[in-house]
């Protein structure tokens, strides 16, 4: 039986060389062995162990168009702008559909010890520094990953200098515009040096609300000694985008990472993070929330391994599902046997508001040590009666109760924000969020 | 730093200690040839008298397993097992018919003794019925009379099926259908005998009923079938302990156990498993693989499981309820501990389909050793269920630094009416609560086994009095020495 991956490798069998000669030898490289990854496998589907709601198989199964020929898609770089953050400057740089695209203010602003650029430029430009990371932290024995690998022709590529200090957050905004279905490989390489500081903050938008987009996307970043890295993920694109990403993160001794996925507006998207704590003395973050409504689709998977002790991580994950959503979390912690004074904690909650809204959970430990610190907590009901009830006694109306009561609910997730400009953006994109005036992407549609 | 050693040597101790039960009784047994085939199945059918529709279901489930593979998704490390090498069929050779206590064979009786299970006339007067279960044949139920008179059956499985056959066909594979699951369907194609229990109509069960169960002839498994059956507004409470001697190889443990509870009608059933868990070095034990589910068919009726395990070299159990009813209540209480190189994978699901139904999962996991140690839980809502609540707490102890203890609960809600709460806590014994003991004098090896008692506290509290007092024995012989 031909399962989706087929119709991928004859795809790449088809076009190898058009598919080569749109990207670099560095990525070229790794072609061979992400095929024979492949070979045999099928993409996981529903009900497999880690996949219980989604299946990537059926969403990776339908035709998109992939820009193997790297036509010249024109976008509208400018619109981009609106995606801006109020009250905050960033250096932006956009991914059109797959194609990196620095802006004029970035190449203009972009402080020295700072490298942004395509990451197919960069593997021609760098490319020992490249290989070093590229395909070295996704594995390729995650079929998603040796998926992305096959066909990938260009990405991201971020490099921060040893001690260098970004002010400003970078921003990427990935931008799907085309008027035929699309799918679009995307991969950002981000290489944080020893003592560096990074804050990028993803933004994901679709131009077209009535085409089919899919994006399956990797991230790969290493955190050299001392290094800290934020990555604040919002995804706000429409019921016909389907996202598949996946960030892999690697920490060295005394680095700080700090994961914040929000998923306002979305078709399907299934979101891993897998974060290995090498080095001692590691803080790692992970942060999500998610607001379904319609048929929005929303499973988050986080993994981090405790490789070294001494180290901490911290893991908080909201939902509130609507209608006919679904919402997933699955989060493992793994403490290896050597990895002593570990502390590692997880923490879900969500909330069904209708009848047809469901949700899946799983938080899991797997602790192989004695000298631990562990726990994992998740809940899922409703909104307080008493404190509804109690409102209404105040003169607030019902609405507007429940309203109050899912921003507060969100609200410790919002905290975790280091920018504050991002942290106020997304209490205002909550509360319209949740207040239905949110139906689209709101800058997009000039509302702001 | 010395103290501290001493202690992890002291927890050492404590924490290897050796298996009491690992006797070998020379009872005379009829086995039957190694291997499995229809064949084979016949002959056990034949051996114990069965009517044809039995038959007709053993190999009906013979069949649907030869197309099953063995499931590897708990996270256990299983060697390979040869189904073929094992012999299905092991039961004591009886005399025609044992009337009394007298005609049954001294042995057994000196095993039973030794068990401490109170099978003799005068033990009945501590009044407990108890149904033992040796190498898959049932031996010999007391109290029978009594418990007639109030028109409560409790009986060996084989004597059920001879005796009320209506009774048994409507239930026998109606919570665990021979399709569940891999080891179910070997169960269903060669289970040997088991318990039966029938409540009727507003009855109280006066007395606890109690199975034990022993594999006793080696290169055998055991597959035992327990059916209860507690009608409207009847209560029982069911104990069930298991033993097994030590020997170097392998032994599997396959069992099923069905309940069914109806209107307003309560089953408590409880487990004291200490199975053969293999040697330090991890030879020989029982592969306890059993599948234990209830049915709350009723309203307003409740299922409550309670096991503490302390044997077996690996255990794979998920006592489960499916609430049916509405404002059903199910509860699942567990002490699970593991040393040396024991494996267990074991938790519960909870399957809310009545309206209003609740549950509580409370699980405690002790690591010791190389032990691993895992708690797999499922609480799932329908859409339909409305205003239903689950509290799960699992807590985990590590006392080594070699040891495994994980937690994988699953969580399915569909409904948005429902609350449902999972708190998992893992660490190791704090070395204040140690060092606050011995400032009051209480030596390291009486404050660690002070630590655990309290910890398993919330689960022994919920066994029946003469069975928690046995519990407590056991996990003291377990963490020996750990205990003042």
């Amino acid at each position: 039986m031909k399962t989706s991956i087929d119709q991928y490798i004859d795809l790449y069998r088809d076009n190898r060389d058009a598919i080569d000669a749109g990207s670099a030898p560095v990525i070229n490289a790794l072609r061979p062995s992400a095929l024979d990854a492949l070979k045999g496998r099928r993409l996981p589907v529903k009900g497999d162990e880690g996949y219980e709601i989604s299946s990537i198989d059926d969403i990776l199964a339908p035709d998109y168009g992939l820009n193997i020929a790297r036509l010249n898609i024109p976008v509208d770089v400018a619109e981009s702008f609106r995606c801006d953050v109020p009250n905050m400057s960033s250096l932006m740089g956009v991914v059109a559909n797959d194609k990196f695209v620095a802006t004029k203010s970035l190449l203009r602003n972009i402080p020295d010890g700072v490298t942004v650029m395509s990451l197919a430029e960069a593997a021609s430009r760098f490319p020992d520094n490249v290989a070093k990371i590229y395909g070295k932290i996704a594995p390729l024995d995650n079929p998603m990953v040796a998926l992305n690998s096959l066909l990938l022709q260009d990405g991201v590529y971020i490099h921060v200098d040893k001690g260098v200090h970004l002010d400003q957050p970078l921003q990427i905004v990935n931008i799907f515009q085309s008027e035929v279905p699309l799918l679009a490989m995307r991969r950002i390489v981000v290489d944080v040096d020893d003592d560096a500081d990074l804050r990028l903050l993803l933004c994901d938008h679709s131009h077209n609300a009535d085409i089919n987009y899919l994006g399956l996307q990797i991230v790969e970043a290493r955190l050299g000694k001392g290094a800290r890295l934020d990555i604040y993920d919002i995804e706000e694109s429409t019921p016909a985008t389907h996202r598949i990403s996946l960030a892999f993160v690697h920490q060295t001794d005394n680095s700080a990472f700090l994961g914040n996925t929000t998923t306002l507006l979305n078709g399907f998207s299934r979101n891993n993070y897998t974060v290995d704590i090498v080095g001692e003395h590691c803080s790692t973050g992970l942060y999500g929330m998610a607001i379904g409504s319609r048929n929005q689709h929303i499973d988050n998977s986080t993994v981090i391994n405790h490789r070294a002790g001494r180290s901490s991580s911290n893991q908080l994950f909201r939902y509130v599902l609507d209608d006919e959503a679904r919402g997933a979390f699955e989060g493992l912690i793994e403490v290896f046997p050597n990895a002593k004074f570990t502390e590692a904690f997880q923490t879900n909650n969500n909330i069904l508001a209708s009848q047809s809204a469901l949700m899946h959970t799983k938080p899991q430990l797997i602790i192989n040590n004695d000298d631990v610190k562990c726990s994992h907590g998740a809940t899922t009901g409703q909104l307080n009666n008493e404190a509804l009830f109690y409102m209404q006694t105040r003169g607030i109306p019902r609405d507007m109760a429940r309203t109050m009561l899912m921003q507060a609910f969100m609200v410790d997730v919002i905290d975790t924000v280091a920018l504050e400009a991002v942290r106020d953006r997304l209490r205002h994109l909550v509360e319209k969020r949740f207040d239905g005036t949110l139906c689209a992407c709101e800058s997009c549609r000039k509302l702001l | 730093m010395k103290d501290n050693d001493k202690t992890n040597d002291i927890i050492t101790d404590a924490t290897s200690g050796d298996y009491k039960y690992g006797f070998v009784s020379d009872i005379d047994t009829d086995i039957i040839p190694v291997g499995l085939n229809e064949d084979v199945i016949r002959l056990i059918s034949a051996k114990k008298h069965e009517p044809q529709w039995l038959l007709d279901f053993r190999l009906e489930a013979y069949r649907y397993w030869l197309t099953l593979e063995m499931p590897h998704w708990a996270h256990l490390d299983i060697p390979d097992i040869d189904y073929q090498a094992i012999s299905y069929y092991a039961a004591p050779r009886k005399k025609e018919g044992p009337k009394s206590i007298d005609e049954v064979d001294p042995e057994l009786i000196d095993t039973f003794n030794r068990l401490g299970i109170p099978l003799e006339e005068q033990k009945q007067l501590s009044g407990m019925a108890v149904d033992a279960v040796m190498d898959s044949s049932s031996v010999k139920t007391t109290h029978r009379e009594k418990l007639a008179s109030l028109g409560i059956i409790f009986c060996s499985f084989s004597e059920a099926v001879k005796d009320y056959p209506d009774l048994v066909r409507k239930y026998l594979g109606s919570v665990v259908s021979y399709r569940d699951n891999f080891f179910a369907a070997l169960n269903s194609a060669v289970f040997s005998d088991g318990s039966f229990v029938y409540i009727p109509k507003g009855v109280r069960c006066p007395m606890e009923l109690s199975t034990y169960f022993r594999i006793n002839a080696s290169g055998t498994g055991q597959f035992e079938r327990t059916l209860i059956v507690a009608d409207d507004d009847a209560y029982v409470s069911y104990l069930e302990g298991c033993t097994a001697p030590q020997r170097d190889e392998n032994q599997l443990h396959a069992a099923i156990v069905e309940i069914i509870v109806e209107e307003r009608a309560e089953v408590k059933y409880s487990t004291v498993q200490n199975w053969y868990a293999g040697d330090k070095d991890g030879r020989g034990g029982i592969y306890n693989f059993v599948t234990k589910r209830g049915l709350c068919r009723g309203d307003f009726s409740k299922l409550s499981w309670t096991q503490v395990e302390t044997g077996s070299a690996i255990t794979w159990k998920y006592p489960s309820c499916i609430l049916k009813g509405d404002n059903s209540v199910g509860e699942f209480y567990s002490v699970a501990v593991t040393r040396n190189r024991q494996q267990a994978d074991t938790g519960t699901k909870m399957i809310h389909i009545g309206r209003n139904s609740r549950s509580t999962i409370v699980s405690k996991g002790i690591s010791a050793g190389e032990s691993q140690n895992s708690y797999r839980g499922l609480v799932k809502v329908v859409p339909a269920a409305d205003g239903c609540r689950n509290y799960t707490q699992c807590d985990s102890l590590l006392l080594s630094s070699r040891c495994g203890a994980h937690t994988f609960p699953y969580i399915d809600v569909k409904n948005p009416t429902a609350v449902v709460e999972h708190e998992a806590t893992t660490s190791k014994i704090s070395e204040e609560q140690l060092f606050y003991c011995n400032q009051r004098g209480i030596p390291s090896e009486e404050a660690v086994g002070l630590i655990v008692n309290g910890y398993a506290k919330e689960v022994m509290n919920k066994l029946p009095m003469e069975f928690a007092v046995e519990a407590q024995k056991l996990l003291q012989i377990t963490l020996e020495g750990s205990v003042g």
